[in-house]
């Protein structure tokens, strides 16, 4: 069935890229997920009227934050080659490629998991403080239990996001299956393969909208 | 229990400064329940929450058990926190977690440890009649059982007050009352100082010992729930009090009727404590040769007794009229006339 439509698909090598493409995402993800709650949180409680309230930090991070959202991911990733060879060591291969997803990614969340946290309502942080709460326990019991549907949501929206990042960055020699699709189909002029190794991202990120969907669903007790 | 020194809150806004609270002073009993009333604005919400350290006063003290409670802060506030419960008009609970795990969420800060927990919960349940609901969401509730858990978690660490920050302001009448069942209950069960923040005069009337009527910051009239609805001395007071004893058709019922009796007399009487249950109309009428006409009346319990307005309409010899006033004033009813022919 594979061979009589794309002729030129190496169905392990495809399989292979595949691989390099979840890897990409999936590391970065979980680093992005981590950063972006963290800058989330200190952005949300350095606002006016919360918990930190500090103008001074809010405005470094926000620009920080405002500074790397903005930068289109091509020009990041070349931004970042010093950083990143000081870093990993290399500049070609999946590993290269992951300070820029993050880099590149987790501001973003970041702006979600804020805008998460807002929706909470103000009262629900003021009952926990008269019960005597700390100001961890209203984090990690109350801020981060309630925006959890826009936390999940929004790292779904991300590693969607994600999974094109790393095709782009497969274009400049990271592999995964936006490499597949540029060197095997583009550069060979074997368009099936292009045509195959679209249908696997479609895939990957039907399946990563499925399982996120899924799980905010299920979170949601509003 | 609670004495309130020179209490002052001023806040800093864009139009410039704002007292929210002046100059109070309070002096709460234990199992006293305390009703601060006034309208939307007069500050009584900035008051409730300097109680329990939510708001910082710029000036003045707040001595909870023998503690000043704008001295404290860190751990030691959230120590006294845990002694001093607060239900909220929007209830605050977490959406995330089932009614268990609301009640159970103050015991986890308090560190309690698990099984003791699951003990309390249940307990708290019962004691808030939410049996069968341990396992819902605050989405699956009623605002009335929304309330209640609220109220359960606000007692889980068995505090010494509970702040009630317009608790039923938010609940259709006969879930107010129900509420404020719960909350005389838990009052006498529990022994529990209670101060209730409302604009609404029932509240007052339904629960309340003694109430601190509050206007722009400042209390102006404070005493027995019955002695201000017997005798109220400011217009705002004065107001409030005829919330309940004067339906809104009141006076256009009045108007209308000294227009249609032109002769006699229309006299608004009032009754407090034991005179309310006492035949006394049918005891005038017995012993004066004089016709009256009952035109409107209501009786409104409190905790410290009733109190009850009546308008009616005396007619007879003029000379009969004025003793029927007296007659009434030897009984102890407040006797107002209305207006002359």
């Amino acid at each position: 069935m594979i061979e009589t439509l794309f002729p030129n698909v190496d169905t392990e090598k495809a399989w292979e890229k595949t691989i390099e493409t979840l890897y990409m995402t999936g590391v970065s993800l979980i680093w992005i997920f981590i950063i972006g709650v963290i800058l989330g949180l200190l952005l949300f409680l350095t606002s006016k009227g919360n918990l930190w309230e500090n103008r001074v930090i809010n405005w470094i991070i926000s620009s920080i934050v405002n500074i790397f959202r903005s930068i289109p991911f091509v020009i990041l990733i070349v931004l970042l080659i010093p950083f990143t060879r000081a870093l990993m060591g290399t500049m070609i291969g999946m590993k290269a490629a992951l300070p820029a997803l993050i880099i590149g990614s987790a501001p973003f969340y970041a702006r979600m998991v804020e805008i998460g946290l807002r929706e909470i309502d103000k009262g629900v942080i003021e009952a926990a403080r008269s019960m005597g709460a700390r100001t961890s326990t209203i984090i990690f019991k109350v801020l981060l239990p309630e925006s959890m549907p826009a936390i999940v949501s929004g790292i779904t929206v991300t590693a969607i996001a994600l999974v094109g990042y790393t095709a782009i960055a497969g274009v400049i020699g990271a592999g995964g299956l936006g490499d597949y699709a540029y060197l095997d189909g583009f550069s060979r002029n074997q368009n099936d393969v292009t045509v195959f190794a679209t249908l696997l991202i479609l895939l990957i990120v039907f399946i990563i909208q499925f399982i996120g969907d899924t799980i905010t669903k299920k979170i949601d007790k509003r | 229990m609670i004495t309130v020194r020179n209490l002052k809150k001023v806040f800093s806004a864009k139009s410039g400064r704002v007292t929210a609270v002046d100059r109070v002073n309070l002096e709460i009993k234990e199992g006293e329940i305390f009703g601060i009333i006034g309208y939307s604005g007069a500050g009584k919400s900035t008051l409730i929450r300097m109680f329990n350290g939510l708001e910082k006063p710029t000036e003045g003290s707040i001595t909870i058990a023998g503690k000043d409670i704008t001295k404290i802060r860190g751990r030691e506030l959230r120590k006294a926190r845990q002694d001093i419960g607060m239900i909220f008009q929007h209830f605050n609970l977490l959406w995330s977690r089932t009614v268990r795990g609301n009640i159970s969420f103050p015991l986890e800060i308090a560190g309690v440890p698990r099984k003791e927990r699951k003990k309390r919960v249940d307990e708290l349940i019962r004691l808030v009649g939410l049996e069968g609901k341990e396992d819902a969401y605050p989405s699956q509730l009623s605002g009335g059982q929304k309330q209640r858990v609220g109220i359960a978690r606000a007692l889980a660490n068995r505090p010494k007050v509970l702040l009630c920050d317009e608790a039923t302001s938010a609940l259709d009448p006969e879930t107010t009352d129900s509420i404020l069942e719960l909350l005389v209950d838990i009052n006498k069960k529990l022994g529990l100082t209670i101060i209730i923040i409302t604009h609404e005069m029932h509240v007052i009337r339904k629960i309340c010992h003694r109430v601190a009527v509050m206007e722009s910051g400042r209390i102006v009239e404070m005493g027995p729930v019955l002695d201000i609805f017997k005798n109220p001395q400011q217009r705002i007071t004065k107001r409030f009090v005829q919330q309940l004893t004067e339906p809104e058709e009141t006076k256009d019922t009045i108007d209308l009727l000294l227009k249609e009796y032109p002769r006699g007399k229309i006299v608004k009487l009032t009754f407090v404590g034991e005179v309310a249950k006492q035949p006394v109309i049918m005891n005038l009428i017995r012993e004066l040769p004089i016709t009256v006409n009952i035109l409107q009346g209501k009786v409104a319990h409190t905790q410290s007794g009733a109190y009850g307005t009546l308008f009616i309409h005396l007619n007879g010899k003029e000379e009969m009229i004025g003793k029927a006033i007296r007659y009434l004033q030897e009984k102890q009813v407040g006797v107002e006339v209305i207006a002359n022919d």
